[in-house]
Parts: structure tokens; C-alpha cells; sequence
């Protein structure tokens, strides 16, 4: 179908879960004012990112009171968002959900907690262990969490699991200022995006945040990539925006007949080559 | 020299941001900094004054009396080129006093106790506006470890912290930071005729290219001196950075306990903000 995707892409305050709540409602409200049907929300928007030993303080069960005032407002809009998650055993997780038509339709962990240079996210936070696509009104998603896109593997996985929409939440700080017209770091994720669109034949929908924690800033750029790679809209470069763009079902259907590359995808090869190097590496 | 030149728009936006939000999320509105007349914080007055307003930026000028009056005159062209609050507080009586009591100290201790002086003139008048102290060392100067200790390295927010002095340079041509402060010889202005570089033994342009390709890309020695840089060269300035580190640090602490400050226990400083 056709609908109107909203990518928010919001400023979280460091650790003010109710600030950031009330961010996400306003943001929320917005884009059913303005006729979307889906909004995607950064990484860890609940939260702010370099949390540290807040980890614990800011965790949410999946039953806790923000989270259904979300589910809530899902009836309205479906809703993707980043949060720490803590689970029963106390395991704290970088967690992206997916509500819609008042449910949690999907909970992605991500996978690939970067944990060189300026990060250091395995040292708080435990990994997940799943990349799943999920039905939705839109047809069938994959969920990424920023570095984990940074995986051949992980939209590679998604894809063949049938998704033709990624979602990719990010809190990726800006760096790498050089000559070039753009940020390092951003010049790497554009080109990242759009590969991957093009390589699955999906959309790509980024939702990267703003805003300075300690002097590091994230850079924004917020984007919706259409099936054949092209940027069909993006978002302000270090400022707050708030990014509207309507998504042609139309523009999947012919890009997937143009470049059948899904189609003609071998996984059993892909599966086998993969078993022979396992079992070679012993 | 193509490693060290920037986009220079882009690095103004991220800075300018960068005062405007970690000023503004302290639930302050205003920047205080020391004006030398020299470029670093020529440069940092111009970002402050973009970022927060001219009316709220509060500069001032602290000369000694074995001071340059170049230095003030220039920070005053400064000053009035932006149109920001503006003071000449000199630091004469209150350092002479002090070494009334220590006659026999040498040129260095008499420039960190000017350094240092003007560090709690800032900081007093940081309370005094309700604004936070911006600081104005650059990276090279922060590697080499050529500033003073709870002197001009104290601050609540550095801008330039994180860019050379080449970078520097090119960032002012390109905020209007006034020819006469851009073209002149960089001082710390302790004594008469006293440059920067001749203190150090060699040029910032030469320290750059040497640290971008020695911090930033991670060379090691043998690939310094295949890119044609002079052994001893880098021995100095790898000497200097590592023997000045505990002045980018904060002081060691005894652990005895399960949570340390900064060891086990760790939150970034905007928590909560």
C-alpha cells in the first residue's frame, strides 16, 4: 500500500525518560496531524545515548507505564522507537519495538554493540541474538539498530526473511570533518543506505537523532531511501526536523520486476558456503 | 597540507552548535573568556558571540604590566568587532603582591601564576554574570601540552579543543576574525618578543602535519619518517605529548572502594541533561 512515513528526528535529553516521553507524544501527535501513517524515532530516543552507568536507571520492562501510553497512541500511528529494555533476568538491552493497532508487534535487540573508538556499549548492555522480519500494515519489516547495518549479514538475513522495508534507528555521532562537503560519518552512512537499498531491492527508512552529549554531536540526516538506492527525502545536517515522505508501493513493484537480484538470490548456496567455512574453521 | 584542511562551514556549524547547546542545557544563557588579542580566542569569541548573542558573551582582557599593548589593543578590535561585553582587569597588583613574597621565582612559575590568576578572574566572574568559562586551547597546543595546568586549560566548555592550529587559522579567515590578530605571530605574551614557535623549536604548520598524521590517522614511527619527517622531530613532539598528558587528565585517584569516580563509576557530564 501507499502511506505516509514521519522520521522524527528528535534531540533526547541524557537520561530524562519522562522529557523524552513527552518528545516522542508531541512528535507522535505531529505526524498523525500531518497524515502519517508510520513514525520512526532514533535510537535509543527514550533515553539519549551515552548513558553509561545510567543503563540501569532508565530501563524499561516491556509492560511499563511509557510503553503503554505508546501502544495507546499506536492505534493511531504505528510506531517504531529506540529504549533500553531490562528483561527478567536483568539483562539490559538496546531495543528498538514496533507497535501498531495498540501492540508490540516486534522487539529488535540489536545485535552489534560497537564497543571501539568512542563507543562502549557492550560494556553496559547485553547482546541480542535474533534478526527477524515481522508483518506489518506496511508489508513486511526489518528492524536494525545503527551499527548493526554496519553487518553485511544483518539486512542480508532481514531481506531473505522476506522484508522489503528496513528500518534502521541510529544515534551516530558526527565525525571525520574533512575538505569534502559533508561529515566522514555521514558520507559513510548515505553511502551505506543506499548500497544496501539497492542491493535488496528494499526501502530504507533512517531515523538518526541530534543534538551534543559531551561535546559529541549526532549529525542527523534522517533519510527514506527508495527500492533502487535514491534519496527520496532527507533530513536537516545537525538541526532538529521533523521528515515527511510518502512511500510508493508502485516503486517496489517495478524496481523488483527492473532488478529481480531478490529473486534470483540463492540462499541454499549461501547456507552451504557458510556450513563449509564453519566446519573449516573447526 | 590537503589532511588538515576542513570544510569550514560545516566546522562553524558544529561548533557554534556546540556552544549554543551545552551553554543553553546548563540553564545558562551566557559565555565568559579571557580576550589575549590572539587568534585562539579571537576565534572563540566570534563562535560564542554567533552562538549565544553578542549580549551575551562577556569578555576580558588581563594584562600585566610587562604585557604587549598590542595584545589589549587587538582584543579590544575584537571586542568591538562583535559587539560584546567588554573589560580591561589588570592582574599587576594582585601577581606583584604575590611575588613580593617569593622575589627568586623564575620566568615559568611567574607565567602560570599570571596564567592561573586569570583563571580565577574568569571563574569569579562566571558567578558573578551567571555564564559558563569558555576555553581557548586548541588541539596542538592541548597535545604538546603548551598551556598551564588550572591556567588557560581550565574551562567549562572548550570549542577548539578538538581542531589544529592550521585549522584554526582557516576557520578565522573564514568567521572574519579581524587580518591583524590572524596575521601575527602566535605568543603566549610572558615577556617581550616572546613567540610561541620560537619557544618550541619548531613551527605549528610542521606540528600539525606531524600530529594529524600521528594522533588522528595513527601512524606509527616508521611510516613518519617514510612520509618524510625527521626522526628526532618526532621523538620531540611524541616526548612532549606523552610527558604532558597528566595535564588532560583528571588527578589520580587511590581506589579503595568497589565504585571509583571515573573508574567504576562513570556518567557522562550532561547526565540528565
Amino acid at each position: 500500500m501507499d502511506f505516509t512515513v514521519a522520521l522524527a528526528q528528535i534531540k533526547p535529553k541524557l537520561g530524562c525518560l519522562a522529557d523524552n516521553l513527552a518528545i516522542a507524544e508531541a512528535a507522535i501527535e505531529k505526524g498523525i496531524a500531518q497524515g502519517a501513517q508510520l513514525i520512526v524515532f532514533p535510537e535509543l530516543a527514550l533515553t539519549g545515548y551515552f548513558l553509561k552507568d545510567l543503563v540501569p536507571d532508565v530501563a524499561l520492562t516491556l509492560d511499563a507505564p511509557e510503553i503503554e501510553r505508546l501502544k495507546l497512541l499506536s492505534r493511531r500511528i504505528s510506531i517504531a522507537i529506540g529504549l533500553v529494555e531490562v528483561t527478567p533476568d536483568y539483562r539490559f538491552f538496546n531495543t528498538a519495538l514496533y507497535l501498531e493497532d495498540g501492540e508490540i508487534r516486534h522487539v529488535h535487540r540489536k545485535v552489534y554493540l560497537p564497543t571501539y573508538g568512542l563507543f562502549d556499549e557492550q560494556r553496559y548492555l547485553a547482546r541480542g541474538e535474533h534478526f527477524r522480519a515481522f508483518d506489518s500494515r506496511f508489508g513486511r519489516i526489518g528492524i536494525l539498530i545503527c551499527e548493526d547495518m554496519w553487518h553485511l549479514s544483518a539486512p542480508y538475513i532481514l531481506a531473505m526473511d522476506g522484508a522489503t522495508s528496513i528500518i534502521c534507528l541510529s544515534s551516530s555521532p558526527g565525525r571525520g570533518l574533512s575538505d569534502a562537503e559533508g561529515l566522514g560519518s555521514a558520507g559513510a552512512w548515505q553511502r551505506l543506505t543506499s548500497t544496501t537499498a539497492m542491493f535488496l531491492n528494499c526501502r530504507v527508512f533512517y531515523c538518526n537523532r541530534v543534538g551534543y552529549e559531551d561535546g559529541i554531536n549526532f549529525w542527523g540526516g534522517s533519510e527514506v531511501i527508495t527500492p533502487s538506492g535514491e534519496v527520496a527525502v532527507r533530513g536537516a545536517i545537525l538541526e532538529e526536523d521533523f521528515v515527511l515522505a510518502k512511500v510508493d508501493e508502485g516503486a517496489l513493484r517495478r524496481e523488483r520486476i527492473f532488478s529481480p537480484m531478490m529473486r534470483d538470490e540463492n540462499m541454499m548456496l549461501t547456507v552451504k558456503e557458510l556450513r563449509r567455512i564453519e566446519r573449516e574453521r573447526g | 597540507m590537503g589532511a588538515l584542511s576542513v570544510n569550514t562551514t560545516l566546522l562553524r556549524k558544529m561548533l557554534v552548535g556546540f556552544v549554543r547547546d551545552e551553554v543553553y542545557k546548563v540553564g545558562v544563557k551566557k559565555g565568559v573568556l579571557g580576550l589575549s588579542g590572539g587568534i585562539d580566542s579571537a576565534l572563540v569569541a566570534f563562535i560564542a558571540a554567533e552562538a549565544l548573542g553578542p549580549e551575551n558573551v562577556y569578555a576580558y582582557t588581563m594584562p600585566y604590566k610587562t604585557s604587549n599593548p598590542e595584545s589589549e589593543a587587538h582584543a579590544k578590535l575584537v571586542a568591538d568587532a562583535l559587539g560584546i561585553n567588554y573589560k580591561v582587569i589588570e592582574i599587576t597588583p594582585m601577581v606583584d603582591a604575590y611575588f613580593g613574597l617569593v622575589p627568586d621565582a623564575d620566568n615559568m612559575r611567574r607565567g602560570n601564576k599570571m596564567a592561573r590568576e586569570r583563571m580565577t578572574i574568569l571563574y569569579d566572574h562566571s558567578a558573578a554574570v551567571g555564564g559558563l568559562v569558555l576555553g581557548t586551547s586548541n588541539k596542538t597546543e592541548l597535545l604538546l601540552g603548551y598551556g598551564t595546568l588550572h591556567g588557560d586549560m581550565a574551562s567549562a566548555l572548550n570549542p577548539i579543543g578538538d581542531i589544529y592550529k592550521s585549522q584554526v587559522w582557516a576557520l578565522s579567515e573564514a568567521m572574519g576574525v579581524p587580518h591583524e590578530v590572524i596575521e601575527k605571530k602566535p605568543s603566549a605574551d610572558l615577556w617581550a618578543g616572546q613567540t610561541d614557535e620560537q619557544e618550541l623549536g619548531f613551527s605549528y604548520r610542521d606540528a600539525d602535519e606531524l600530529l594529524y598524521r600521528m594522533v588522528d590517522q595513527r601512524m606509527n614511527r616508521e611510516e613518519l619518517i617514510d612520509a618524510g619527517f625527521a626522526a628526532d622531530f618526532i621523538d620531540n613532539v611524541q616526548r612532549k605529548v606523552q610527558g604532558s598528558h597528566f595535564k588532560r587528565r583528571l588527578p589520580v585517584i587511590a581506589k579503595v572502594s568497589n565504585r571509583t569516580i571515573d573508574r567504576d563509576f562513570r556518567y557522562a557530564r550532561d547526565w540528565g541533561k
